[in-house]
């Protein structure tokens, strides 16, 4: 591991904040071309259909419209490329979600091209509909959507399973078995900024293209496969990006895909920037899941088998489904040690909005019922809900669900002994009892939750477990410094400076942080899996140890002592140019390939596996049945932090978007459509619905491989947060919820229930 | 149809439909891009800029609203490369993120520090719940809006102090 001295750690503030707090950051609907058009899409109104025909005549004689564009014009495949390419980039012959783009209009103002997509005609013939996942599983069900897709047949996209041990053997050890059925729903990422691209033909017949994104990688080949284009001729540029949270890992695919048709066959720059109702009902959002969980334990506690069941509902189109299922999968048992483990994950097809990315992709669908499962347990055997915890945890040496072995950087323990400490847990249980036997409208209730989460993309793509970082040292000492992954409100930007500065030895102001351009380092995989840090990190520092290979030896030739490189270091560029030595280097990283069998699911999935435990306090409004977080403890074991601002504020993010998870978000869906207005009627939390206090800290179990023993943190805040905050909701009301969100309607249903 | 207004203390004229919108004619016609649209619907107040000293949405405003008023945006606080205390206690306390929703929270608790220089946490919370955020969890955000009263605080308190030695 790399030595650390005063930067790594630091809470040094974020360069970019300044931009921002000006107004003075780019996103991408700040931006024009000259002679851009706006592209507004004809989406379908029916869940499923046949397109008969589109008829652009009317729209195309309307004013400043300049284009109509369908899938007859599409120039190369007819997809938006992200794993299975069963999703065409405009409907041919068949539409399968409302919302589904058909054809496009381009048109040199936005209003202008949003009017006239009322004028494409468009005759549908209905087809019958599938919109939930225990009717698409009926046999007979018919198939709704592309069968080469869906691996496990019918409409199951795709069945994993994943064996260990016994558990027939398991649950015979067993004292008592809790059996659960725990269903969650629809969460929108609802990033700030909406989705947005610009595509803008650029020379020699190449493609430009510039969005707010975290995979600027898969927009390359997403476009250049649409347009026909080699992947060289496609370059893709990072507009600062308004927020992400997994909603811009595939969605910009499409987006950007659009744009392009539109900009290729206008030969125009073309704008397409959703309007918020737009992006909330037609874009990804995390799977609505059902979950069968059953545990074995003996009478100390201790778990001797898990039999889960999982079913996600992954809209039309397999996007990132399969990826997000096989998290579910071997994230099932969470960061606890089981002996005897069955699982059988699907991911089913339906009439309804493609789902994909979202922190936590795949695992807080089986989190609130691991953690659910777990109070229970403690309930029945009478034993303290912390304490059950603690005798289960994964410790070094443990074996995981998938049978990995680990050995370094486990700090789950150790969360969960901070997390006790910062929330005074027993303290704060008595007190929370006091006050609902003085409480007759009100009652409080403490929740705690622990989470195990893989770093990286493991097993299920262990080819994109790399990055690129390209380092040149300029003439007058200052250094540019461009990776692969992207600042989208995490902090990237900030701990890779911090990271660049700390293994060159030289302030911070003098190294500069490029914009993310594809034609500037090579693919270096997706910003997402709370792998962009690490990463990029661990590559810049490749970089870095290659240029002061070369300053010390050029220092050398110019008489200049290691000692004195610091503060000499102008000279020392000054002479790297005077004597012509190469001022450029690239640096590279790969994780550690992991074994992982599919048949059995078992293996080594993950490099490295971040964890946490969160302490939540609420009070519920026992006639309202209203439930606010009143206190909140944190603590995470993300190895080595490398700024300790930063991290806190991926925490207290996540602590919100989980709280918001768990108590107010969501979106009914009838018959395929999403019944939302934009932020109107989707309830996120404000400032008033967030623990101000909450107590964050961090354990640093250092991971030996990482970044000065650094690992992941950006998702897992919020796959802690929401179980804490239901379980903490279900030990105020004394009533175990079955599915999410706990609104004042569900909670007042469990109360009734109970009286 | 055009409107005339001021902006950050200086004349524009905009010409447009009567249906262009106050944030329309901010960001398309003048350029002035720092008021960001985050739903239109007047729900996230990422278009909060000051009309006539009040925060207002500039979605739900048309341009023709602003006739002969006063609107005050984000580009208008800092003083050349000098952030306003409030823009510096942003970046010093941590609490911008994406930065999507950081104009709108930097023109509201403007607004707030106006009208309340040491405001009660309650104040801060009624000054912000038109605002969201969706990265920060707004704990950082709170805590830059002490920051920035104290500071604007010392700011007054100081040229207090040099008035005072002036007129000794």
């Amino acid at each position: 591991m790399e030595k650390r001295t005063t930067l790594i750690g630091a809470s040094v503030p974020r360069p970019d904040a300044v931009d921002k707090v000006r107004g003075e950051a780019r996103y991408v609907d700040d931006l024009a071309f000259p002679g851009m058009l706006h592209v507004a899409v004809v989406r379908s109104p029916h869940p499923h259909a046949k397109v008969l025909s589109i008829d652009a005549s009317k729209a195309l004689g309307e004013p400043d419209v300049v284009c109509v564009v369908t899938h007859r014009d599409v120039p190369g495949a007819n997809v938006v490329h992200v794993i299975y390419d069963d999703q065409p980039a405009l409907a041919d012959g068949v539409v399968r979600y409302i919302g589904e783009p058909v054809a496009l209009v381009g048109a040199v103002s936005r209003r202008a091209a949003r009017k006239a997509t009322l004028e494409v005609r468009v005759e549908y013939e209905a087809l019958p509909a599938v919109t939930d996942t225990r009717r698409a599983l009926e046999s007979g069900a018919p198939v709704i959507c592309v069968p080469a897709a869906a691996e496990g047949g019918g409409n199951v996209f795709n069945r994993m399973v994943l064996v260990k041990g016994d558990v027939d053997t398991g649950f015979g050890q067993a004292d008592v078995v809790v059996e659960g059925e725990y269903e969650t729903g629809y969460q929108e990422h609802a990033y700030l900024e909406p989705q947005g691209a610009i595509a803008v033909p650029d020379e020699a017949g190449s493609m430009a293209v510039y969005a707010s994104m975290q995979c600027p990688f898969y927009v390359q080949g997403a476009v250049a496969k649409a347009l026909g284009l080699p992947l060289a001729k496609v370059r893709v540029v990072q507009t600062t990006t308004g927020g992400a949270f997994g909603g811009k890992e595939d969605v910009p695919s499409q987006i950007a895909t659009l744009a392009a048709l539109v900009a290729w066959t206008a030969r125009r720059p073309a704008k397409l920037v959703l309007d918020r109702g737009e992006d909330v009902l037609t874009t990804s959002k995390r799977h609505p899941s059902r979950v069968h969980y059953r545990t074995g334990a003996k009478a100390d506690g201790t778990i001797t088998a898990i039999d889960v069941d999982v079913v996600l509902d992954a809209g039309a189109y397999q996007t990132l489904s399969s990826a997000v299922l096989w998290r579910s999968l071997v994230t099932a048992a969470g960061p606890y040690r089981v002996p005897n483990v069955h699982v059988v994950a699907r991911s089913v097809a339906t009439n309804t909005v493609p789902n994909g990315a979202f922190r936590g992709f795949g695992s807080p669908q089986v989190i609130f019922p691991h953690e659910s499962q777990m109070d229970r347990i403690a309930e029945r055997l009478g034993l303290d809900r912390a304490e059950v915890r603690r005798r289960n945890v994964l410790r070094p040496g443990d074996r995981t669900s998938t049978d990995h072995r680990i050995e370094e950087s486990v700090g789950i323990a150790e969360t969960l002994d901070r997390a006790v400490v910062l929330a005074d847990w027993a303290e704060r249980l008595s007190r929370v009892e006091a006050f609902n036997k003085t409480h007759a409208d009100r009652h409080r209730g403490l929740g705690i939750s622990c989470v195990l989460y893989g770093v990286g993309l493991g097993g299920k793509a262990p080819s994109l477990d790399k990055a690129g970082a390209t380092m040149k040292l300029e003439a007058d000492g200052s250094v540019t410094v461009a990776v692969g992954t992207v600042e989208m409100g995490q902090g990237l930007s900030t701990a890779i400076l911090q990271v660049a500065s700390e293994a060159l030895g030289i302030p911070m102001e003098r190294v500069h942080l490029a914009p993310m351009d594809t034609s500037r380092v090579p693919d270096g995989g997706p910003t997402v899996a709370s792998r962009g840090t690490m990463m990029a990190a661990l590559a810049v520092l490749d970089a870095a140890r290659k240029l002061r290979e070369r300053v010390v030896a050029v220092a050398r030739e110019v008489g200049i002592p290691d000692a004195a490189a610091a503060e000499r270091w102008s000279e020392i560029a000054r002479a790297f140019w005077t004597r012509n030595v190469d001022p450029a280097v690239e640096g590279w990283a790969k994780t550690e390939p992991v074994s992982w069998d599919p048949t059995t699911g078992l293996g080594d999935a993950y490099p490295v596996y971040a964890f946490a435990t969160h302490v939540a306090e609420v009070e519920v409004d026992l006639a309202t049945g209203e439930a606010h977080v009143v206190d909140f403890a944190a603590a995470h074991d993300s190895g080595t932090i490398l700024n300790r601002a930063l991290a806190a504020g991926q925490v207290e993010g996540g602590i919100a978007q989980g709280l918001g998870f768990a108590l107010s978000e969501s979106i009914p869906q009838k018959e395929g459509r999403l019944v939302v207005n934009g932020l109107t009627t989707y309830r996120l939390p404000t400032i008033r619905d967030v623990p101000l206090n909450a107590r964050v800290d961090f354990v640093e179990a250092a991971f030996p491989a990482g970044p000065f023993g650094m690992k992941g943190i950006g998702e897992v805040p919020l796959m802690a947060a929401h179980a804490a905050v239901a379980r903490a909701v279900a030990h105020a009301m004394g009533r175990d919820p079955a599915r999410y969100p706990l609104d004042p309607p569900y909670v007042r249903e469990l109360l009734s229930a109970s009286a | 149809m055009k409107v005339r207004f001021t902006v950050n203390g200086h004349a524009a004229t905009v010409e447009g439909d009567a249906e262009m919108r106050l944030l329309d004619a901010l960001r398309d016609v003048l350029h002035l891009t720092g008021t960001k649209e985050g739903c239109g619907e007047g729900e996230c107040g990422a278009c909060t800029v000051l009309l006539d000293g009040l925060p207002v949405n500039s979605c739900l405003v048309l341009a023709a609203q602003a006739e002969g008023r006063e609107v005050l945006t984000i580009e208008g606080l800092a003083d050349g490369p000098r952030l306003h205390p409030i823009q510096q206690a942003f970046v010093d306390a941590g609490a911008v993120q994406c930065g999507f929703c950081t104009p709108g929270f930097v023109m509201s608790t403007y607004a707030l520090l106006r009208d309340h220089p040491a405001p009660s946490e309650e104040e801060i919370l009624t000054a912000l719940e038109g605002n969201l955020c969706r990265c920060t969890g707004y704990v950082r955000i709170v805590d830059a809006v002490k920051r920035a009263a104290v500071q604007l605080a010392e700011t007054r308190l100081g040229e207090a102090r040099a008035r005072a030695r002036e007129t000794a």
